[in-house]
């Protein structure tokens, strides 16, 4: 195996995140979006820590603490997503327009 | 060799459920393809010598994250679709042109850095097991970021049950008089 495969992958994973994250207008799945954008980052991080034949795995660490953050990230964005639908009945991203003017 | 295989099976899979979950109408079938997505990325974590990786992924994401996902959507109504109409006009397909020149510009950048040396193993690293080398690392030269963490995750916790607790009677009553006449809004 080559190491251009993986990266290709995680390229890859990046930009359907990145469109997901532009294209669609439910919170829930803005959120979903940025968890492959994550999940794209952690397989170049695992793939260069194989790759360069590591003597301590300091790129899985790192990946580790991407997962982390994610776990983080995800409990406090749904919870701002259950406030938003609380007080105005919509998770249209589009329609959370307060701050435009 | 055997990695090749299990590469060309497991990234064909992930790639495939994350356009599923982007294309996908209904945002059960979005987190259920992006449970798939998870699980490939799983096995190609296993794949590439990353085994304690492979079992956390698994558990928090593919288990704990995702039953978040569900949870939160269900709450919010399953039957509730996307409005077809767009408010800015061709957004869709500007995303999916800077998504596609995205992609076109990092596997371009890729296939010009393309290197023949062959891919290399963490035996070294895994000598004495991946979860021990991960754990001793954690504890020694990465004790501080470990602390770190653990300080972001308990804020993190505390401040999504804040977000999400319901208002008492007594703090919505007073609520309603401060604002009484004005438009309340968040």
């Amino acid at each position: 195996m080559n190491l251009a495969w993986p990266l290709t992958l995680g390229a890859l994973l990046f930009s359907i995140g990145v469109y997901g994250v532009l294209a669609r207008r439910n919170a829930v799945l803005v959120l979903m979006s940025i968890e492959l954008m994550l999940n794209a980052v952690n397989v170049n991080l695992v793939a260069f820590s194989t790759w360069i034949r590591e003597t301590i795995a300091i790129g899985q660490i790192f990946a580790l603490f991407v997962i982390t953050i994610a776990a983080a990230e995800v409990g406090i964005g749904l919870a701002i997503v259950l406030l938003i639908f609380r007080n105005r009945e919509t998770i249209n991203i589009d329609e959370i327009d307060l701050l435009k003017w | 060799m055997s990695e090749t295989i299990v590469f060309l099976i497991a990234g064909p899979i992930a790639l495939g459920s994350a356009l599923f979950i982007i294309m996908s109408k209904n945002a059960v079938h979005s987190a259920l393809w992006l449970i798939l997505n998870l699980m490939a990325l799983a096995v190609l974590f296993v794949d590439l010598d990353a085994q304690f990786l492979g079992v956390v992924q698994f558990i928090i994401y593919a288990g704990a994250i995702m039953v978040l996902f569900l949870f939160v959507i269900m709450l919010l109504g399953v039957t509730r679709e996307e409005l077809l109409g767009e408010a800015i006009p061709i957004q869709r397909v500007v995303s999916g042109i800077l998504g596609v020149a995205l992609a076109g510009t990092l596997v371009w950048i890729l296939l010009n850095a393309y290197d023949e040396s062959a891919f290399g193993s963490l035996a070294g690293a895994n000598s004495a097991g991946n979860v021990q080398g991960l754990g001793r690392l954690l504890f020694s030269k990465y004790i501080f970021p470990f602390e770190v963490t653990s300080i972001l995750l308990i804020v993190a916790a505390i401040g999504a049950m804040i977000l999400a607790r319901g208002r008492t009677e007594e703090e919505s009553a007073s609520e309603v008089e401060r604002h009484s006449g004005e438009d309340v809004r968040l």
